[in-house]
């Protein structure tokens, strides 16, 4: 596989094949962290938590928010199941910041009854989107 | 002999049918393409999704694990996917039939769910317990309301509340074949050691988190991609089924036009023939 520095990317949401090409690097963000894939990697399956999707082509880079999927890595290529994911031009910015304050809000107030980590996925998956329009 | 006041009357209310029911064959002609495009555009997903679970089952062999092993309650719940409206031939009654004549299942340990009104009247009208019903679902599926449902029916199972979820909708094979299937969701079914020996050449996945982690993770995935690609399909089936039966309606409308026509002529015919036999008879008798 050295001979090789490209790899197939495809990227599959519930509704449509969001991506597919031939690319030399991708990165997103994993429940074990933050993880940048290179043409023949060793086989595994990560489950993705919110954050940025780096997609380096070789004729450039491009980025989207990837919120809830997982990935399965092969050495020949990666596909990621995505549940959400959307392109920059796709997100509403001024919606993304009022659920980042929304968000931020219930963490704080820490009303007995705030389901913690469904606000927590709310806050990154709104810093993901704000993130990624920058 | 109807006169012939009667039989045109007759026609002229049939056309008025044919003409609906061509109306409404084009319309669900249309959104039978829209249903099987999206249904066909998210069929990569469920496959991929469909291969990775059952990759990870084989690997992790017979483990103990809550959404694997069938609870002690022998409830089961049962999602029905109908439609909201009718005149789509025999595609409601044949999925409510899965459940309601099915073999080994009482009318008490089934919690029915449903999704569009007319498994909801059929059921009510058995008598079977309806836990949960939404209409709107099946206009227009989303992927969130699939979550959303499939997180209850999870949160239910893991409390042991019910033992068993299975699904009743109609899949769609194509534009003319559609088949009501009944599929078990949970616990999911380790394939065979057979279907695992075959595999064992394929490429050895590594898991992050850990195996049983990631199957916490997966499972409500997995079913609720079940749950949305079932939706999909069913809404294809819905208006395929309501395409034929139009299609249907119509042809035999024309037949009985056609024949309508035919009697209505012959009527004609007769009191034409009767009223110069009349004026004959008047003439002969005045010479």
């Amino acid at each position: 596989m050295a001979d090789k520095n490209d790899f197939l990317l495809r990227i599959i949401s519930p509704d449509r094949v969001f991506y597919e090409n031939q690319v030399d690097m991708v990165e997103f963000n994993t429940t074990e962290g933050e993880i940048g894939v290179l043409p023949g990697h060793y086989p595994m399956t990560v489950i993705v938590k919110p954050g940025i999707l780096y997609i380096t082509e070789s004729k450039g880079e491009k980025k989207a928010a990837l919120h809830a999927g997982f990935a399965e890595i092969l050495p020949e290529g990666v596909t990621i199941l995505a549940e959400i994911i959307e392109w920059p031009e796709e997100i509403d910015e001024e919606r993304a910041k009022s659920a980042r304050e929304r968000a931020e809000k219930r963490l704080q107030g820490k009303a007995p009854n705030t389901d913690v980590a469904k606000a927590e996925t709310a806050l990154q998956r709104a810093i993901a989107r704000i993130q990624v329009l920058k | 002999m109807a006169s012939m006041r009667d039989i045109k009357r007759r026609r002229s209310s049939i056309q008025g049918t044919q003409q609906i029911t061509k109306a409404m064959k084009l319309v669900s002609t249309v959104k039978l393409q829209r249903a099987r495009a999206s249904a066909e555009r998210s069929k990569d997903y469920f496959t991929c999704m469909y291969d990775t679970v059952n990759n990870i089952l084989q690997r992790v062999g017979h483990v103990e694990h809550k959404y694997l092993t069938a609870g002690a309650s022998r409830k089961k719940a049962v999602i029905v996917i109908t439609s909201n409206r009718g005149l789509a031939g025999g595609y409601n009654s044949n999925v409510t039939k899965l459940v309601t004549r099915h073999p080994r299942w009482n009318k008490e340990d089934v919690d029915v769910y449903c999704l569009g009104n007319k498994g909801r009247e059929a059921f009510l009208r058995y008598g079977y317990r309806v836990k949960e019903s939404d209409n709107e679902i099946v206009e227009s599926p989303t992927y969130k309301d699939a979550a959303a449902l499939s997180e209850k029916l999870l949160a239910a199972f893991a409390e042991g509340e019910i033992g068993e979820i299975y699904l009743a909708y109609t899949r769609f094979k194509n534009t003319v074949s559609h088949i009501p299937t009944l599929l078990k969701l949970l616990p999911v079914e380790v394939p065979g050691e057979e279907a695992a020996g075959e595999k064992e050449a394929s490429a050895i996945m590594n898991f992050e988190p850990e195996d049983t982690e990631a199957l916490d993770l997966l499972i409500p995935k997995y079913v609720t991609s079940l749950i949305y690609g079932a939706l999909r399909e069913a809404v294809a089936s819905e208006n395929g089924a309501r395409m034929q039966a139009m299609d249907n309606a119509t042809s035999n409308a024309e037949e009985m036009i056609s024949d309508l026509t035919l009697k209505y002529n012959r009527a004609r015919q007769g009191s034409i023939t009767q009223e110069l036999t009349e004026i004959i008879a008047g003439a002969e008798a005045l010479g």
